[in-house]
């Protein structure tokens, strides 16, 4: 396990640098700059503006520079909101999206796990195309389109939550559902298929008829394999919780990241989005090896291999 | 999930007993008695607390490097300027200055300023700070996007410009702190009304020195804590999407005058500004969506404010392109677009077609020039120039930056053009910053585009077309239109500017590089029991004049 | 009969393809399923035979109107024809769900299978690869593609989508094959002598085909919605031409006025998910040569 932790840190420097410059390159290669605007900047203008934030620097050297000032951990001041850094948007910003996702997290499994089991347990059944109908339900229903309806039932109609904000803690409720619905979905889906698979393996098979009940092998045995999908989803869509959702974080009006990684993009705000798609990035190699390491912890078998 | 919903839905209709739902029922409502049982707008109106949305984060506080309306709403909360925009008339009031004198030649203006007048911290307002701030909105260090509004002032756009490095070569002078002297290079009558806009404003030199001096843009002197201000507020906290509070300044020259307690401004999204309306976290909202107007025009009227605005929206012609370079075809397309169809059907919340380039009543001036709704005429046009009922016209593409508004006109226009002319353009969309970069390297047919009045002149606008605009990519030249606006800024009575001005909107109209399509509104929703805000050309709301009304 | 044996036996019984179909025939839902995606599919690609009003005719005073008998589904704020945009929007919408998600499945597959099966250093090169392109901001990359490719073709879509989605089928293919590697009948096969490509198209892919099955489902209607998106940053179609991601897009913004403009697209689509859904299940079900032991 030691070995293996190490080994993945070791992995995740030259990750983070590939990561690290592709965007960098990226978002120089895309049109329109920071500080383009609809009444445009006389040239000595943008000039001076750019000058003042390095930009008039061969990019090779920005290039250096960034990732120089990367290592000292600096990520840079925002463009677009002078006098705010990186940093501090993200240390403002993580806390919320990351406990909005934790909420959801928790909608998704708590419904997704428990109807995926139920449906593989009921197969050939009309209980399980009901369950079955209901996670297509959940595929089929964007965020942008249960958020509005949940603010409209619950808030508007009737009077149960506050609209939107991030003050009180029944404003966890309606974002967490919004959020998390569509993953308990994916979950209940890939649980259920995962369980079929091994339902029929042969020793699950010899455990029915040793005379387990049908109970026990399903959550004693037939779990821990089952699950390998599930989980090796979960690790980049847990990422992709905690780090926040734009649509969610938007309809509902929670101060968290999402809007920083659609509107740090859209504006153009270089440091913004190679702080955001870094620190995302190491949330993406964080779950993926833990999701990696609860995979192996599954499956005994695999569990010498090389991750 | 679903029968969660459907659960709540019947629970909501009739009595429920069953254990499990009642269970349910009581977790929820438990859950949801956690949140206040009153609404922002109760509260506020009790307290004298304003709940603002401002649709999208301010870019910054910095009034010398700020360009936009957002900022500029919360900026009026915590500057002053030498002088103020009257709430009603717009007429120019007091403000810094409390009086001033104007010399005869129309050239120095001497402001007195009020000895009554402070910044948040204590500190008077002098002469000399205004000094530092117009030296640090002119330096070239800064970047000012909109430093150009001081040109007026004599030798600004030299010193701007990095001609000279002597600020004391600017028109501006503090023989005492509370005298400020300003000398123009010509007379500008919209001068004192200038004085108003946030370019002018000042700022609190020991402030700005000790986080990073004069000229550093990327400074944290307007965070809470550090912001120092000489507006009826100052700010109280400020946190990235989350929204600005400001408090009362107590050092403000007429604290007595300014009834709110706090304003919070918060950046709320415009579909989800409306929700928030409705359920009474928001006593303003910055917009009204286009499909929610009709509904609040028939239900709740007085809470729907529409006012005229500044603006115009139009197409922009690429007159390099292929048949566009025919100014008989730009008339085509241009007469045959129904404006009326489009602000009475789509915009529908009282936009003004546009049958001319200047809004009515920018600065007082009117345009006399129309252009026509006559698609009999376009067609004749169109032939004329070589292709009869749109035969033979070669493809070409309307580019608009995303927007479902841009998008559903186009998609109108389109419509027309193809019926009433037999032309097919292909509409394109690019994200904001693409659409610049489009647009300012000139690749375009048809572009979309707009303009919001900078000051209440027409001089704003018909600006744009002249040779050497930073925003005329039209490609469209015309000597005799850059003579005529140019003798508009050195004519010596406001008739004659104005006779130069309709002439111009005339060739304007003629040779058509931009169609206008239709003049902008503003669309707010505002809770009944705020008073004192005015319909506003400029979109300028001074706080000041606003309280809160308790209703039932 | 195990999984595993069922190679053994495909060369003398009737051909596992034949058995696989004539299961899934058997399947109620999958049937109803196969149907309707059929109907939907068909309806949508002969919409010009069935639908009187072109889907671009505008009628500006007719904005936003309910159901009519005119206008069976209403219309848009345009006052175009919903039915006949709705019809009109299915072709692009579920060509772009199938192609963009073949492409999706090719790649992950692929790739997913080669990472488990390889393992060791090599394994671990291709899963950092993969995280990399998890963090790679979208956004971005469809901006740059649209600048980078001049013609705004529906190819390009295919491109943007594909390249986010094939990662999550990746990482769970990789970790089946991971689980399967190990797996007896695979060591048996490599003793018999068989090649490393076939046995991972013999031995190793029918064995994942529930879970490709199943994933392919899930990516459908993500690609559908996230069409949407793409369009919105420029890449995807053009209006006047409507898909289902922005009607539905559309829709959910005037849901309080015009319920029915977000009620109907969302209805089609959603008919469409549940029928592939159904095919899906009982696709994966009749590939599974134990099934018919099961049932009773």
């Amino acid at each position: 396990m030691h070995r293996l932790l190490i080994r993945r840190l070791l992995q995740a420097i030259p990750t983070l640098w590939l990561i690290a410059t592709a965007t960098f390159f990226l978002l120089r290669v895309a049109p329109g700059g920071p500080f383009d605007e609809e009444k445009p900047l006389s040239t000595e203008i943008k000039e001076q503006i750019e000058a003042h934030y390095g930009l008039d620097q061969p990019l090779y050297r920005q290039y250096f520079s960034y990732l120089g000032n990367l290592l000292q951990g600096d990520l840079g001041p925002s463009y677009k909101y002078p006098g705010w850094d990186v940093q501090e948007i993200l240390l403002q910003a993580f806390p919320v999206s990351f406990e909005l996702g934790c909420w959801a997290l928790l909608v998704a499994l708590v419904i997704g796990i428990p109807a995926g089991i139920l449906a593989a347990a009921l197969h050939h059944r009309h209980a399980e195309t009901g369950i079955m109908m209901a996670a297509t339900a959940g595929i089929c229903l964007p965020s942008f389109v249960v958020g509005p309806l949940l603010i409209l039932t619950f808030s508007l109609l009737l009077g149960w939550f506050n609209p939107l904000g991030w003050t009180y803690p029944a404003d966890r409720l309606l974002p967490a559902i919004t959020l998390g619905l569509l993953y308990a979905a994916y979950i209940a889906r890939l649980a259920r298929s995962g369980l079929l698979e091994v339902l029929t393996e042969d020793y699950i098979r010899t455990a029915h008829a040793k005379g387990l009940s049908q109970r026990k092998v399903l959550l004693g045995h037939a779990l821990r394999s089952a699950l390998d999908p599930v989980v090796a989803y979960l690790g980049p869509a847990a990422a992709g919780l905690v780090s926040g959702s734009f649509v969610v974080e938007t309809i509902f009006f929670i101060p968290g990241m999402g809007p920083f990684f659609v509107n740090g993009a859209l504006n153009r705000d270089y440091p913004v989005v190679m702080g955001t798609v870094l620190f995302y990035a190491v949330l993406i190699l964080l779950f993926n090896l833990i999701a990696d390491i609860l995979q192996m912890w599954m499956q005994p078998r695999t569990r010498h291999d090389e991750a | 999930m679903h029968r969660l919903f459907f659960y709540l839905k019947r629970l909501s209709q009739k009595r429920y007993c069953q254990p499990k739902r009642f269970l349910l029922a009581t977790a929820l409502a438990t859950l949801a008695a956690c949140s206040p049982s009153r609404t922002n707008v109760e509260r506020g109106s009790q307290n004298q607390e304003l709940y603002i949305g401002i649709g999208a984060e301010p870019a910054a506080l910095d009034p010398h490097i700020t360009t936009g309306l957002t900022e500029y709403s919360v900026m009026l909360a915590l500057f002053e300027g030498l002088t103020t925009l009257d709430p009603q008339t717009m007429a120019v009031r007091p403000g810094v200055a409390k009086y001033w004198e104007v010399s005869g030649d129309g050239l120095t203006y001497t402001f007195h300023l009020d000895s009554q007048a402070r910044w948040s911290n204590g500190d008077p307002v002098t002469a000399q700070d205004f000094l530092f701030s117009i030296e640090r909105i002119l330096s070239p260090a800064l970047g000012a996007p909109y430093a150009y509004m001081l040109y007026p002032l004599r030798g600004a756009e030299a010193f701007n410009k990095g001609e000279t490095t002597d600020f004391s070569s600017v028109g501006l002078h503090a023989p005492d702190p509370t005298t400020l002297i300003c000398q123009l290079s010509a007379p500008t009558p919209y001068f004192l009304g200038l004085l108003a806009h946030n370019t002018w404003w000042p700022v609190h030199p020991p402030t700005i020195r000790q986080h990073g001096g004069m000229t550093e843009r990327i400074s944290k002197w307007t965070k809470p804590g550090n912001f120092v201000g000489n507006g009826p507020y100052t700010i109280e906290s400020w946190r990235l999407n989350n929204g600005i509070t400001v408090s009362r300044n107590p050092h403000y020259r007429e604290v007595a005058q300014a009834a709110l307690n706090r304003i919070h401004f918060l950046p709320i999204d415009m579909q989800t500004e409306e929700r928030a309306f409705r359920a009474g976290y928001l006593h303003i909202t910055s917009s009204v969506p286009v499909h929610r107007v009709d509904w609040y025009r028939e239900n709740l009227p007085e809470q729907l404010h529409i006012d005229t605005a500044l603006g115009t929206y139009y197409y922009m012609l690429n007159t390099t392109r292929g048949p566009l370079a025919d100014k008989r075809v730009r008339k085509a397309l241009a007469y045959a677009i129904d404006r009326e169809q489009i602000t009475e059907h789509i915009l529908r919340a009282g936009q003004k077609p546009a049958y001319h380039f200047t809004p009515p009543n920018a600065g007082g001036y009117n345009a006399e020039a129309r252009l026509p709704h006559d698609p009999s005429l376009a067609r004749s046009l169109l032939a004329e120039a070589g292709f009869p009922d749109g035969a033979g016209f070669p493809a070409f593409e309307l580019l608009y930056n995303t927007s479902e508004s841009h998008r559903t006109i186009a998609e109108a226009i389109q419509q027309m053009w193809k019926t009433q002319l037999g032309i097919n353009v292909t509409l394109h969309n690019q994200e904001w910053k693409a659409y610049l970069s489009t647009r300012q390297a000139g690749d375009f047919d048809i572009l979309r585009a707009a303009w919001y009045g900078d000051y209440d002149d027409p001089n704003t606008f018909l600006d744009l077309g002249t040779t050497d605009n930073g925003n005329n990519h039209s490609a469209w030249s015309h000597p005799e239109y850059d003579r005529l606006i140019q003798s508009a800024a050195q004519a010596d009575s406001a008739e004659k500017r104005q006779q130069y001005f309709q002439e111009a909107e005339t060739i304007l109209l003629e040779e058509m590089p931009y169609i206008p399509i239709y003049f902008y509104v503003t669309s707010r929703l505002i809770h009944p029991s705020v008073q004192g805000w005015y319909p506003s050309l400029l979109d300028n709301h001074p706080y000041q004049a606003i309280h809160l009304k308790a209703v039932h | 009969m195990t999984k595993h044996k069922r190679e053994a036996h495909s060369l003398t019984a009737a051909s596992p393809g034949r058995q696989a179909w004539s299961r899934l025939l058997q399947n109620r839902m999958a049937r109803i399923g196969g149907f309707l995606f059929l109907g939907i599919t068909l309806t949508c690609l002969f919409a010009p035979l069935l639908i009187t009003s072109s889907p671009e005719a505008q009628d500006l005073a007719y904005g936003a109107q309910p159901p009519s008998a005119k206008h069976w589904l209403g219309t848009d704020s345009l006052g175009r024809d919903l039915f006949a945009r709705i019809l009109v929007g299915g072709r692009i919408s579920i060509g772009v769900g199938f192609a963009a998600t073949l492409v999706a499945l090719l790649v992950g597959v692929t790739y997913g299978a080669l990472a488990g099966y390889i393992g060791k250093r090599c394994e671990a090169l291709m899963m950092r690869f993969v995280d990399a392109i998890y963090a790679l901001p979208f956004t971005m990359v469809v901006i740059v593609l649209t600048v980078t490719f001049d013609q705004k073709s529906i190819f390009l879509i295919f491109m943007a989508i594909g390249l986010v989605e094939w990662l999550t089928m990746a990482r769970i293919i990789r970790g089946q094959t991971r689980i399967l590697r190990r797996r007896p009948f695979i060591e048996a096969a490599r003793v018999n002598g068989s090649g490393h490509i076939r046995i991972l198209l013999r031995h190793i892919l029918p064995n994942l085909s529930g879970q490709i099955i199943v994933y392919t489902t899930l990516t459908i209607p993500a690609v559908i919605l996230l069409e949407s998106i793409i369009s919105f940053l420029g890449l995807g179609v053009q209006p006047p031409t409507a898909s289902w991601g922005t009607l539905i897009h559309e829709g959910a913004q005037k849901i309080d006025d015009a319920p029915w403009l977000l009620l109907f697209p969302a209805l089609f689509f959603s008919l469409t998910i549940f029928s592939l859904n159904f095919l899906g299940d009982g696709l994966r079900d009749s590939l599974d040569p134990k099934e018919t032991i099961d049932q009773p």
